[in-house]
């Protein structure tokens, strides 16, 4: 009995908090993933084009409220999801059209186009802040567990819950739907060979007849969706603030260059590896030695590796340790 | 110097700008936007010497600052009653015993000749016990010591000694990371080191923020000495009475502009020092050497130079120059807030700057700090200005135009981005672009 209380508050505190956050992270780290294969430069403004996707849900959901259009149990939000993601795609190509169009043109070097992306990053957050204010914007609605943790208590009769939000379990479903497509897209479609094409040899693509508008257009298609779902998915999760997603840059970079840059498998890889790395490291294990071991032997303290405070520190560790250790990444991406 | 009338120019347009603020807002506001324009234009030149000259990405400027802002607290803080006695002996004992342990695993990883696997393995065990003695050592001096008073102090404070000595010495404890950075990180190509810095500084911002021992966290440590009079003691003085009844402006306001000026003062020697030794470097074979290796790494390599030392050289110094700034702009402060540090504020404002006023020319870091922070400052006002003149035939009761009032401080990122977009687009050289020697 002892063994599964433990077993259940690993998987209240850690499995399920890590899947979530994880595949939030990953879908993120897979749109910088795919700018960075195709287009060939580090997208800093990728964490505020997922800011402008979750702010577009926000007011979507707002005005759908107001229509008194509502989605049952679940988030408003992800009915308007798919206009969210279009408005998204439409911003993303306006300033492809003319911010990124021209450096891809001139052929610079990855570097301006990073400062570039900087750029973008300062007039979006401006934009962002601007339209929906820097405050703090909670839009989740309708229930708000799938399964709480007394209900959990009652059915099993262990001492520890188990309790799984319903932003959780949209955001794990959602990920896994999305990266299915988008594995199939990639793997299985014509347009999405042409695009691995490009990505691998540009000059091989053009050749045998690939029309580089149409991967550059699909690319940001991709890259919009990613993003706006991300964004969205990560706002319901927490709550949306756009200060937040300046600071969620950094992670994601970890993520998708701890994977492997370059490698779509390595981006989700590396989203559930920052994940869980920040969860077990700053987790409290005092109440699960009480669980597994005789109570005379544990330890008095939290027994954590680092306090709390240092949750999303534990992301840049990781992320320099693997650039010292082995830049390519877990799976051998490409060397930038 | 290529084109003299041109700069000056620029440099008397930026001055003129002063003096209208200082005509149209206050002399005050003036000053003390004068002030943080030096800073950031020392900053800019810290960038200067590395991205214009040297073509390394250093995106961890927040970090160096913030390192110059804790040497203020280290060095001109009083220490406090018995911490010393009460942990820190121990603490600071822990930390070196760590210290030590990292370096004998570099030192085993160079020396040993085994199998890679194993090698992992000893080092991770070596750092792993060591961590954990480490936090066995420390854990409970940390808490003695921040129990101490903890409103006021529960920190080590510092040496109590000059606060002016806390600028070198800034720059000397960015200079010491930067070096273990550098080390580390430099052998990176461009886009991973921009990611692998700005990861980084953020990871000296956090223990900044939490380790309260040091720096006393978020609780942030207030009332840092000054190395110029305090207005108080001013406002009693005959000869400032006299200017202010001289002046018709009210004493306060006049012992305020006093100090700022002393301020100004202090950063302009500073800057001007700064600018002489580096001007003096750049010119210098070792400059020319610099800017070979940032135009053709390989033939430069071919030529005998050593690349790896040189990038660590001129990294150390950019990064000693940064700390150089944070340590002025704590002082200035009068508190060191690690949670004031951001990387939009610090990182990428010190790289718009560069960019703008033309990478790789001293001079230009030096115009593009000054107005970028000064656009960043007057963008407020400007932006609520523009939209106020842009609504103004719509009624104040409406809703989109209050929402609009309320948000255009937010105008000032627009900004940004904009400048530095067409920056790069139409002139990617910047202001005053680098000399063709």
């Amino acid at each position: 009995m002892d063994f599964l209380n433990g077993i259940t508050l690993i998987a209240n505190y850690i499995i399920i908090p890590g899947l979530t956050y994880g595949s939030q992270l990953a879908l993120g780290a897979l749109g910088i993933t795919i700018i960075y294969t195709v287009l060939r430069f580090s997208n800093f403004a990728h964490g505020e084009f997922m800011s402008f996707g979750t702010m577009t849900s926000i007011l979507l959901t707002w005005l759908f409220s107001n229509l008194g259009i509502k989605l049952g149990i679940f988030p408003t939000a992800i009915l308007v999801l798919p206009i969210a993601i279009l408005i998204t795609i439409f911003y993303c190509l306006i300033i492809d059209k003319f911010v990124f169009k021209f450096y891809r043109q001139q052929k610079s070097k990855s570097v301006i186009t990073l400062i570039v992306s900087i750029g973008v990053m300062f007039f979006s957050g401006g934009l962002i802040r601007f339209i929906i204010g820097p405050g703090d914007k909670n839009f989740f609605d309708g229930e708000r567990f799938i399964l709480k943790a007394k209900t959990f208590k009652a059915l099993t009769g262990l001492n520890e819950g188990l309790a799984i939000k319903t932003t959780q379990g949209v955001t794990i479903i959602l990920t896994i739907l999305l990266v299915f497509l988008l594995f199939w897209f990639l793997n299985k479609t014509k347009t999405g060979k042409s695009m691995r094409a490009y990505s691998d040899n540009q000059e091989l693509a053009l050749l045998s007849g690939i029309n580089p508008e149409k991967v550059v257009l699909i690319t940001w298609i991709i890259t919009g969706t990613l993003a706006c779902v991300a964004g969205t998915l990560y706002g319901l999760d927490k709550s949306y603030k756009p200060f937040t997603y300046l600071h969620l840059v950094l992670p994601i970079f970890a993520a998708a260059i701890v994977g492997g840059v370059g490698n779509p498998v390595g981006a989700i890889i590396g989203g559930f590896v920052i994940a869980f790395s920040e969860l077990f490291i700053t987790f409290a294990y005092k109440k699960i030695f009480y669980y597994l071991l005789p109570y005379e032997i544990v330890p008095s303290g939290l027994l954590q590796i680092l306090s709390t405070d240092y949750k999303i520190a534990v992301s840049f560790i990781i992320l320099v340790l693997v650039l010292l250790i082995k830049p390519t990444g877990i799976y051998k991406g490409k060397v930038i | 110097m290529q084109n003299k009338n041109y700069i000056l120019q620029l440099f008397s347009c930026m001055f003129l700008m002063f003096i209208l603020v200082g005509l149209f807002q206050s002399w005050n506001l003036a000053l003390s936007i004068f002030n943080l324009c030096i800073i950031s234009a020392i900053m800019s030149l810290g960038i200067n010497i590395q991205w214009g000259n040297a073509g390394i990405v250093n995106f961890g400027v927040m970090g160096f600052a913030a390192l110059g802002g804790l040497a203020n607290v280290i060095i001109s803080m009083p220490p406090t009653h018995n911490a010393w006695e009460e942990g820190g002996i121990l603490i600071l004992s822990g930390i070196v015993i760590f210290i030590i342990s990292i370096f004998c695993s570099i030192y085993l990883w160079k020396k040993l000749n085994i199998d890679k696997k194993k090698k992992y393995v000893i080092t991770t065990i070596i750092i792993a016990t060591s961590y954990f003695l480490m936090r066995y050592i420390i854990d409970i001096p940390i808490q003695t010591i921040e129990s101490i008073e903890p409103a006021k102090t529960g920190y080590l404070g510092g040496f109590d000694l000059p606060v002016i000595i806390s600028w070198p010495i800034g720059g000397l404890l960015a200079a010491l990371t930067a070096y273990a950075i550098g080390k580390i990180a430099l052998g990176l190509r461009s886009d991973y080191l921009a990611i692998a810095t700005l990861g980084i500084s953020e990871i000296i911002i956090y223990v900044l923020k939490n380790e309260d021992w040091l720096s006393r966290g978020v609780k942030n440590v207030n009332g840092l000495p000054r190395p110029v009079p305090y207005e108080i003691e001013l406002q009693s003085k005959q000869w400032v009475i006299e200017i202010a009844q001289f002046t018709n402006v009210s004493l306060p306001e006049i012992s305020s502009i006093i100090v700022k000026l002393s301020y100004s003062f202090l950063f302009i020697i500073i800057l001007i020092g700064i600018l002489i030794l580096l001007e003096i470097a750049l010119k210098s074979p070792w400059g020319r050497m610099m800017r070979a290796i940032r135009d053709n790494e390989v033939s430069a390599n071919a030529m005998g130079k050593n690349i790896k030392k040189r990038h660590l050289q001129v990294f150390i110094i950019g990064s000693a120059i940064i700390g150089i700034a944070g340590a002025m702009l704590t002082t200035l402060d009068g508190q060191f807030t690690p949670v004031s540090y951001q990387p939009l504020r610090f990182t990428f404002l010190v790289w718009i700057m560069v960019i703008i006023g033309g990478s790789g020319n001293n001079f230009g870091s030096i115009i593009g700090g000054f107005i970028i922070w000064f656009f960043w400052i007057q963008a407020e006002p400007i932006g609520l200005w523009l939209i106020a003149f842009i609504t103004s035939y719509v009624s104040d009761s409406n809703i989109i135009k209050s929402h609009l009032l309320e948000n255009a401080a937010h105008m000032r990122l627009m900004f940004m981005g904009i400048i530095l977009l067409v920056t790069l687009r139409f002139a990617p050289k910047g202001l005053i672009p680098e000399v063709k020697r």
